[in-house]
């Protein structure tokens, strides 16, 4: 029954998803288009990333390397493989989807490969470390792109065909994407686990105490959400017609960053709210774009001095609306 | 042979810089157990402070003969005087207000404060790099195949009396003592009646000053400034703090010539092209092996 229910569900959600997607391709400029699609990337970067950030409470300020390792992984293998796929599966949409979703996964398994990398040397030490060896990896992995001549350098990748790289990216997936990330991770946050995670943030000593394993959880957090990263970039990088190192910057680990403290620390629907108000701003600033970090910069302080918990701390949306408006939560046991 | 001794003297000049810079680092996280990120720009700020400064002293009459002692002596102060008061201004703004809210709050307002003067000084001075007014007259000479530039010795001097100085304050005048004791342990510092505000105040206004002196050699050495400049040199000061055993101020000294040597030695060996990345490659090494540092000591957290 829980399992019809639960297909029925996904069924309904992927045609709402199909007809809003095919609606927006036909309706509706290109320049909205691709903010919608930049916000659903963003909700991807801001819930993986409020996962150690804000539910662990480790800082990472190296996100953009991630995500770089996720797109051009994706984007490298995608156009490698798609031959591959088109032999078995013979040309069109049934094997560009393959392709898509392969690729994907596989800069997500390296950019988690990578978080796994950085993380275990560091994650043992101090949080504030943490914060410093991503900022250095994410420079590492931006200059390592920067002279890779297979991967185009400097110049940038755009595949191996005068067209660039193919537009997989559509509303469809990149909204597919997000949800299954938004419900792993929350599933995640609300599991076992994740009161672990919460308790190495609140106190890591006396979760240490209580023997959790604090160093194997904080990898794996730190792993999940640098592939969830490289999902992003995967989109990112089939979003357009290539990508370049210098998309992947410290000024885009910063957008992250904002992201996840406009929605507050350690809130799901927070960092949904965040990433969304970020594509947003971001695109109508275009004009005033070297004001944007100032207003940024001047942001991040006035939130934290203002307000450090963010707009909604760690509470999630769902539990305010019912507190304000709903029936009273059925307490425990009883709503099985 | 030659090509080696100059790498090696170049690797040292640039050190000494970076160990300048690095002593900010160390001192304020020795004191408040955090990571001023905004120490960078302060960096870039007094680069830019002893610019201006130069260009007000009218450094263009003397052309290519360079300021004389006295005027070069006085660029140098004024950079280090605004340094000192921008390092006091961001901590009564953005530290202080957040002191006791948890860890992760103050390195957020630092990361704000080091991308508010980033972006500021882009609007301000424009991106564009800047060349470095001749503040000394350049002379070479050669010493046995090496050649050797006053500029290069000038920044390793003027480094060094810069560093001996920092050691005779901390060691010897009473406001170092206090810095000392808040560093072992603030509250009991405070107990016995040192005014904490003041000291952490002097911690900031001197690790500013001499990473505005270091800024000034920088532009010295390298001849060009931007706005971004604080931004690569303040993480490679950062490490070498790190590498030396963050809160040891001997430490930083030693991590910032060993980074300079490293990043030369990369530079002039492997490719110029990975110069940048050996410092953080350093960074990970050293954090495997020997997390407190090469002159660290681990000490138990307490609860």
């Amino acid at each position: 029954m829980q399992l019809l229910r639960r297909l029925a569900i996904a069924t309904a959600t992927g045609l709402v998803l199909y007809g809003v997607g095919a609606w927006l391709q036909d309706g509706v400029i290109e320049y909205v288009q691709r903010i919608v699609l930049l916000a659903g990337i963003n909700v991807i970067l801001a819930v993986g990333l409020n996962l150690i950030n804000g539910t662990t409470g480790q800082f990472s300020i190296g996100h953009a390397g991630f995500m770089a390792v996720g797109a051009y992984g994706a984007a490298f293998f995608g156009v490698k493989l798609a031959p591959f796929f088109q032999g078995l599966l013979g040309q069109g949409a049934l094997a560009d989807a393959v392709t898509f979703n392969v690729a994907l996964l596989i800069g997500a398994v390296l950019a988690g490969l990578s978080g796994l990398l950085v993380g275990a040397p560091s994650l043992r030490l101090r949080g504030d470390y943490l914060a410093v060896v991503t900022l250095g990896f994410g420079e590492i992995i931006r200059i390592s792109f920067n002279n890779a001549r297979f991967l185009g350098a400097a110049t940038g990748y755009f595949g191996d065909t005068p067209a660039g790289l193919p537009a997989y990216t559509s509303f469809f997936w990149v909204y597919a994407w997000a949800i299954a990330i938004v419900i792993l991770i929350s599933n995640l946050t609300f599991s076992q686990t994740g009161r672990s995670l919460s308790a190495i943030r609140e106190d890591e000593i006396a979760a240490e105490a209580m023997a959790t394993p604090t160093t194997r959880l904080k990898v794996l957090a730190f792993s999940l959400s640098a592939a969830s990263a490289g999902i992003a970039g995967g989109l990112f990088a089939y979003m357009q017609s290539g990508i370049r190192p210098e998309d992947f910057s410290f000024d885009k680990s910063i957008d992250m960053i904002v992201m996840i403290i406009i929605g507050g620390l350690g809130s799901i629907s927070g960092a949904i709210v965040g990433g969304v108000f970020v594509a947003v701003t971001l695109e109508l600033m275009r004009d005033l774009q070297q004001y944007r970090l100032v207003l940024y910069a001047l942001l991040l302080i006035v939130i934290m001095l203002v307000r450090p918990e963010g707009l909604l701390g760690s509470r999630e949306l769902p539990a305010l609306f019912r507190a304000r408006f709903g029936r009273p939560k059925p307490s425990a046991g009883s709503a099985k | 042979m030659s090509t080696l001794l100059q790498q090696i003297l170049n690797g040292l000049s640039l050190g000494s810089i970076y160990a300048l810079i690095a002593l900010g680092y160390t001192m304020v996280y020795g004191i408040l157990k955090l990571i001023n990120f905004a120490h960078g720009e302060v960096f870039m700020i007094g680069a830019y402070a002893g610019y201006f400064g130069a260009l007000g002293l009218g450094v263009e009459r003397y052309g290519s003969a360079g300021l004389p002692l006295y005027l070069a002596v006085l660029v140098l102060i004024f950079a280090m005087a605004v340094a000192a008061l921008l390092g006091v201004s961001i901590e009564f703004l953005a530290y202080r207000p957040v002191r006791s809210a948890p860890r992760l709050t103050p390195l957020i307002t630092a990361i704000g404060v080091s991308l508010f003067l980033q972006n500021a000084a882009m609007l301000l001075f424009t991106p564009n790099p800047r060349p470095y007014p001749p503040i000394l007259r350049e002379v070479r000479f050669e010493l046995g195949g090496v050649i050797v530039t006053n500029v290069k010795l000038t920044i390793f001097v003027v480094a060094l009396a810069l560093m001996v100085g920092l050691h005779w304050f901390i060691q010897k005048t009473w406001t170092g003592k206090a810095m000392r004791a808040v560093s072992t342990n603030i509250d009991a510092a405070r107990l016995m009646g040192i005014d904490t505000d003041r000291i952490i105040r002097a911690t900031f206004a001197v690790g500013s000053a001499l990473a505005a002196a270091g800024g000034i050699l920088f532009g010295l050495d390298q001849i060009i400034i931007n706005p971004l400049m604080g931004v690569l040199t303040g993480l490679k000061a950062f490490v070498a703090a790190v590498l030396g055993g963050i809160g040891n101020i001997r430490g930083a000294v030693l991590g910032g010539l060993l980074i300079g040597l490293a990043e030369q030695l990369t530079a002039g060996y492997l490719s110029p092209d990975y110069r940048d990345a050996i410092t953080f490659v350093i960074l990970i090494i050293i954090l495997i092996l020997r997390p407190q540092g090469l002159l660290g000591v681990v000490r138990p957290e307490k609860v």
